[in-house]
């Protein structure tokens, strides 16, 4: 039994668990020496906690494209981010017009409604065009292929936006009824991070009931199961994979509005990062898993907000937010070495090996 | 024996004393590190590295079309026109690399007008000091790029902007003196220009007798910054100074007003801040924030007689950044410089010697720019700094000048 065991173990694997063991003893070591500190109060976490959810939200519904997209084609989207961006910047433009027409503030949630729906229909035809023109032609070409179109098409997109807007920042104008905070429980909670917290699940939840409980959502497991048998059984293939990027492209739509509560600036090049952190993040929650991919976005979000103060601040590290990106993605690492198809993927990956 | 090499050498006398009346004598080069020649009708040629693209564009555009109004004035020089060609320095390391390579690589350019970003700079400026041109900044204020010694400073580098040794000690003087707050917070977002900047506020603000609480880094490519600015209010500072750019700059002056504890605190930037972006990308949040930035009140009058209208002509809007004065200067300084050293063949041949041209360029002393009378120290600092504050208010352009 031990030799076995101890044949198995690789030098790999050893170095690995030290990797893992360091960054355990890194994290748990920084967060006593800084709750010992006691630099911040109760008030300040909660506030941090609740930026970091906030955040995570907006990288879930971005997430869930990604995860969508890779459930059924097993590809990652990689034009995505700009999916998210193309929405949202021509709601923005759309808000400016409510506002000459005096309806912004008088209606506000017409407007809210308006301007959503914009963005959710750009962001979901962009998608589903890129599907028809990048990625359908290439469905039988070797995996790597529709990667690079997606990389190329995610720059085609970023400078059409370019040319059509300007590279310039365009600022989303604010509501009035996004203004201040509400009190839930004793605790300060800004409305706009709210609206983000409560918006992301809400959509989570239709988005997590379409694809279980409807009959589109059936067609969509069944293709993602066996494209051929699911053709066979009378399913239209191309059909439920576009839909599928309709759907994605919608929630990154709304996300993008979300997003703008939250950063209220628009800019050709804003889909970049907040794409890059929600595909870590459906790789964390196990990519091609939906619930998995709400849980990894909400862990990466709380890890940028928090994780600086809590990890670094006790070690003495100066300027910790500059290495917000460098934790969340060390935590990454580690979690990958220890479940390395994500924190709910391992059931689904089997299933589909 | 002597008699015959005093014949010989009086015939050679008189014959290289007939010779230029025969026909003109081939320019040789002595110049160390070269000449540039410039045939007849050819244009002289100058070029740009500086960012014209992106989040960070209205910092090189301005410039650049102080450049333009500049060559416009002028006409020709000895004969020649000027030729502007150009690079996007990106306003990063990597856009530096990129821009400096590619013009190191043509050696037709004379001169080139940059980096915009200091962090251009310092990955531009050897590769372009090694080709031999004059390099000029106009918007470059890092100190150490001028500093004698340093590593960062190289031959034939020079700069019309301030040095930010005197912007950060300004605006350290504002917030203790005129706003009269004793506790101070900075950011900087790891480029060379911000944290030199910063450091130069935190310490005289210290030597004034201030405190500062923290002193944060960013990412200037990030869209959150409610966690670090929540992390900063637990040190109750009064006041906040980040010296960054556009993009970072009017996200972080838009979510500290919704940071509990810092709903109150003054906001403070510098000049990579003075931006119509800014107060596009910032909105009602823009309203008392500040910025330090070269008094353009300090400028000469036909900075507003000679140099705006033709501004305004060229590019069809008001100045859209701060540094396009300090470009016109640049352009103007190397002119002159050109006029000074350029040898010129009877069929308008130009000759340029590179080393000529630059210790031309370090001897200016008392030049009459737009934006005072500048003098070149020998490691290229030719600023006649005068800096001032300015506040913003909301659905405003350009902000209105307070201080001093």
């Amino acid at each position: 039994m031990l030799r076995t065991w101890r044949q198995r173990i690789t030098a790999t694997d050893i170095v690995v668990w030290v990797i893992g063991l360091a960054i355990a003893v890194m994290v748990v070591y920084g967060s006593a020496k800084t709750l010992a500190l006691g630099k911040y109060d109760a008030a300040t976490w909660l506030d941090l906690t609740i930026t970091g959810l906030a955040l995570g939200g907006v990288y879930a519904l971005i997430a869930l494209g990604y995860t969508l997209v890779y459930g059924i084609l097993r590809m990652i989207n990689f034009a995505h981010s700009e999916v998210f961006m193309s929405g949202p910047y021509t709601a923005t433009f759309m808000a400016y017009a409510l506002i000459s027409l005096g309806w912004w503030n008088k209606y506000p949630v017409l407007s809210l409604l308006i301007v959503m729906l914009v963005a959710a229909v750009v962001s979901s035809s962009i998608a589903v065009l890129l599907e028809r023109i990048a990625y359908r032609p290439l469905r039988t070409a070797p995996r790597l292929v529709p990667l690079i179109t997606a990389i190329g098409a995610s720059f085609f997109l970023q400078y059409t936006f370019r040319g059509l807007y300007g590279s310039g920042l365009k600022g989303y104008p604010e509501m009035d009824i996004f203004k201040g905070f509400l009190m839930i429980a004793g605790i300060r909670v800004f409305k706009t991070q709210a609206t983000a917290i409560i918006g992301a699940i809400v959509l989570m939840l239709i988005l997590y009931a379409i694809v279980q409980k409807t009959k589109i959502g059936k067609a969509m497991r069944s293709v993602s199961e066996d494209k051929e048998v699911a053709a066979l059984m009378g399913i239209d293939v191309d059909k439920t994979i576009a839909t599928t990027f309709a759907l994605g492209g919608a929630a990154a739509g709304l996300a993008g509005i979300l997003y703008l509560l939250l950063f209220p600036v628009a800019h050709f090049y804003m889909g970049f990062f907040p794409g890059l952190k929600a595909f870590t993040a459906a790789v964390l929650g196990g990519i091609g898993n939906v619930p998995g991919a709400f849980l990894g976005a909400m862990l990466l979000g709380l890890l940028e907000s928090v994780g600086p103060s809590l990890f670094l601040d006790g070690l003495g590290i100066p300027a910790a937010y500059q290495l917000k990106d460098a934790i969340a993605f060390t935590i990454l690492v580690f979690i990958l070495i220890f479940r390395p198809s994500g924190i709910l993927g391992e059931r689904l990956t089997q299933a589909k090996a | 024996m002597t008699k015959r090499l005093l014949v010989l050498l009086s015939v050679l006398l008189a014959v290289s004393m007939l010779l230029p009346a025969c026909g003109p004598a081939p320019y040789e080069c002595t110049d160390p590190i070269g000449c540039v020649t410039v045939a007849p009708g050819e244009p002289i040629h100058l070029a740009y590295a500086m960012v014209i693209s992106g989040p960070d564009e209205t910092l090189g555009i301005d410039s650049r079309n102080g450049l333009d109004v500049a060559v416009a004035l002028k006409g020709k020089v000895l004969g020649h026109d000027i030729q502007l060609t150009g690079e996007d320095d990106g306003c990063s390391a990597e856009g530096g690399q990129a821009a400096g390579t590619k013009l190191a690589a043509d050696p037709t350019i004379v001169a080139v007008f940059g980096t915009s970003c200091s962090s251009a700079a310092r990955v531009a400026v050897p590769l372009m000091s090694q080709a031999g041109f004059v390099i000029i900044s106009s918007s470059n204020t890092a100190p150490d790029l001028t500093e004698a010694g340093n590593p960062n400073n190289h031959p034939g580098y020079l700069r019309t902007a301030h040095n930010d040794k005197v912007q950060g000690a300004a605006a350290a003087k504002f917030a203790f003196e005129k706003m009269g707050v004793k506790k101070a917070a900075t950011i900087h977002d790891g480029s060379l220009y911000a944290e030199k900047l910063q450091a130069v506020f935190a310490d005289t603000f210290k030597q004034l007798g201030g405190t500062i609480t923290t002193q944060e880094a960013v990412d200037p490519n990030a869209t959150d910054f409610k966690s670090v600015l929540t992390s900063i209010a637990a040190g109750a500072p009064e006041f906040i100074y980040y010296p960054i750019f556009v993009k970072a700059g009017s996200l972080i002056t838009r979510q500290a007003k919704e940071v509990p504890g810092l709903e109150n605190v003054y906001l403070m930037g510098a000049d990579g801040m003075f931006s119509p972006d800014v107060a596009e990308g910032a909105g009602e949040a823009v309203e008392g924030l500040f910025v330090s930035s070269p008094d353009t009140a300090a400028f000469t009058a036909d900075y507003q007689s000679v140099f705006l209208p033709k501004y305004k002509e060229l590019a069809g809007t008001d100045p859209i950044s701060i540094f396009h004065a300090h470009a016109y200067d640049a352009m103007n300084m190397v002119i002159a410089a050109i006029e000074k050293v350029a040898v010129q063949d009877k069929d308008g041949t130009l000759h340029i010697p590179r080393q000529a041209l630059r210790d031309a360029m370090y001897g200016t002393k008392d030049f009459p720019g737009l934006t005072g009378n500048l003098t070149c120290t020998p490691t290229g600092d030719c600023a006649d700094p005068k800096i001032a504050v300015y506040e913003y208010h909301a659905g405003q352009y350009p902000p209105e000048r307070i201080w001093p």
